[in-house]
């Protein structure tokens, strides 16, 4: 009757067998790897890391070129603006792995919940980082732009880097709100369950390293000056 | 009894940490948050980066073992995270040879 028995996943381990032991009922079991799964995500992730891993290797090399200049481009930015996005990413990280603890305990409205405060969070994100970037263009920094072009070398690099990195990393942070979403749809239409998350932690394993990159962006073009 | 039950729901939160055990970690990434910007205020000269960089380090840990569940998850996604982190630190390193004593 059934054909393949896989408990790959180690939340699943306790249920180990049961077909075997009881022969009164039916049960079908889906061949369904997690553990898989979850290795594929973070052979994904070690993609990203390498694309973002480029740009800071290009930041480090243009750093120690013309460490005055980046030290004086980085007054321009807000850190204020930066630190409360530091907030709001860390926070956003904790309710992704609150809706995870949520879901595992079968809470399905306190998981909907967490993952909408996770998406207003990155809103919030997206609505400074418009604010900080409309202020930069609006005093004429922006890349290619006349002010900029008469900038030293190494503070036009700064610039560049700038928006190159932060502008890369708001799209994933535009890319990994939609993902939250279509997950918000999974669990109301219950493809994603108490006994089946794993699409809900290949998410969540997204957005934190989102989080991640900006933990290493913050310091290195804000606070360093 | 009350010592078993108490064994078996340190047990379980092995396992599964809570809601309570996460937000600790959120508040320990917000406090070291806090340091970095505290500090960035202070001229501590060549000091400076690699402290920031430091705290960077600090905080990934915490994301990567906790809220990334590297800690508890298989030894598979333990070399997948480690060996990603082994090779940008060699890149790091070696570019810095470049950096440092390529001359021009």
């Amino acid at each position: 009757m059934s054909a393949v028995s896989e408990t790959h996943d180690n939340h699943h381990h306790d249920h180990a067998g049961h077909g075997y032991g009881d022969n009164s009922k039916l049960y079908i079991h889906i061949f369904r790897d997690d553990l898989g799964s979850k290795v594929g995500m973070w052979l994904f992730l070690f993609t990203e890391v390498l694309l973002f891993g480029g740009l800071f290797f290009l930041y480090f090399g243009y750093r120690v070129a013309d460490p005055q200049a980046f030290h004086d481009a980085a007054l321009n930015l807000d850190v204020m603006l930066g630190a409360v996005n530091t907030i709001v990413l860390l926070t956003s990280s904790l309710t992704m792995v609150l809706a995870i603890v949520a879901i595992q305990r079968d809470s399905v409205k306190l998981s909907l919940f967490y993952l909408a405060v996770t998406i207003a969070c990155a809103l919030t994100f997206l609505v400074n980082k418009y604010f900080e970037w409309s202020a930069k263009i609006h005093h004429g920094i922006y890349p290619g732009s006349d002010h900029v072009a008469e900038m030293p070398q190494g503070e036009i690099s700064f610039f560049g880097l700038y928006y190159l990195m932060t502008g890369l990393h708001t799209f994933h942070v535009i890319v990994g709100a939609i993902i939250i979403a279509v997950c918000m749809v999974f669990i109301v239409k219950k493809h994603i369950n108490k006994d089946k998350y794993i699409i809900l932690e290949n998410s969540g394993l997204y957005w934190h390293l989102v989080d991640l990159i900006w933990i290493f962006l913050f310091p290195l073009f804000y606070l360093l000056h | 009894m009350s010592n078993h039950a108490e064994l078996h729901e340190e047990e379980h939160h092995e396992e599964h940490p809570g809601y309570g055990f996460y937000t600790a970690i959120w508040i320990g990434l917000i406090a070291l948050t806090g340091l970095t910007v505290a500090i960035a205020g202070v001229d501590m000269g060549m000091y400076t980066v690699p402290l920031a960089l430091l705290i960077a380090c600090i905080k990934s840990m915490l994301v990567l073992n906790y809220f990334m569940h590297v800690k508890f998850d298989n030894i598979l996604v333990k070399v997948f995270a480690a060996g990603c982190g082994v090779i940008i630190a060699l890149v790091i390193i070696f570019l810095g040879f470049d950096v440092f004593i390529g001359g021009s």
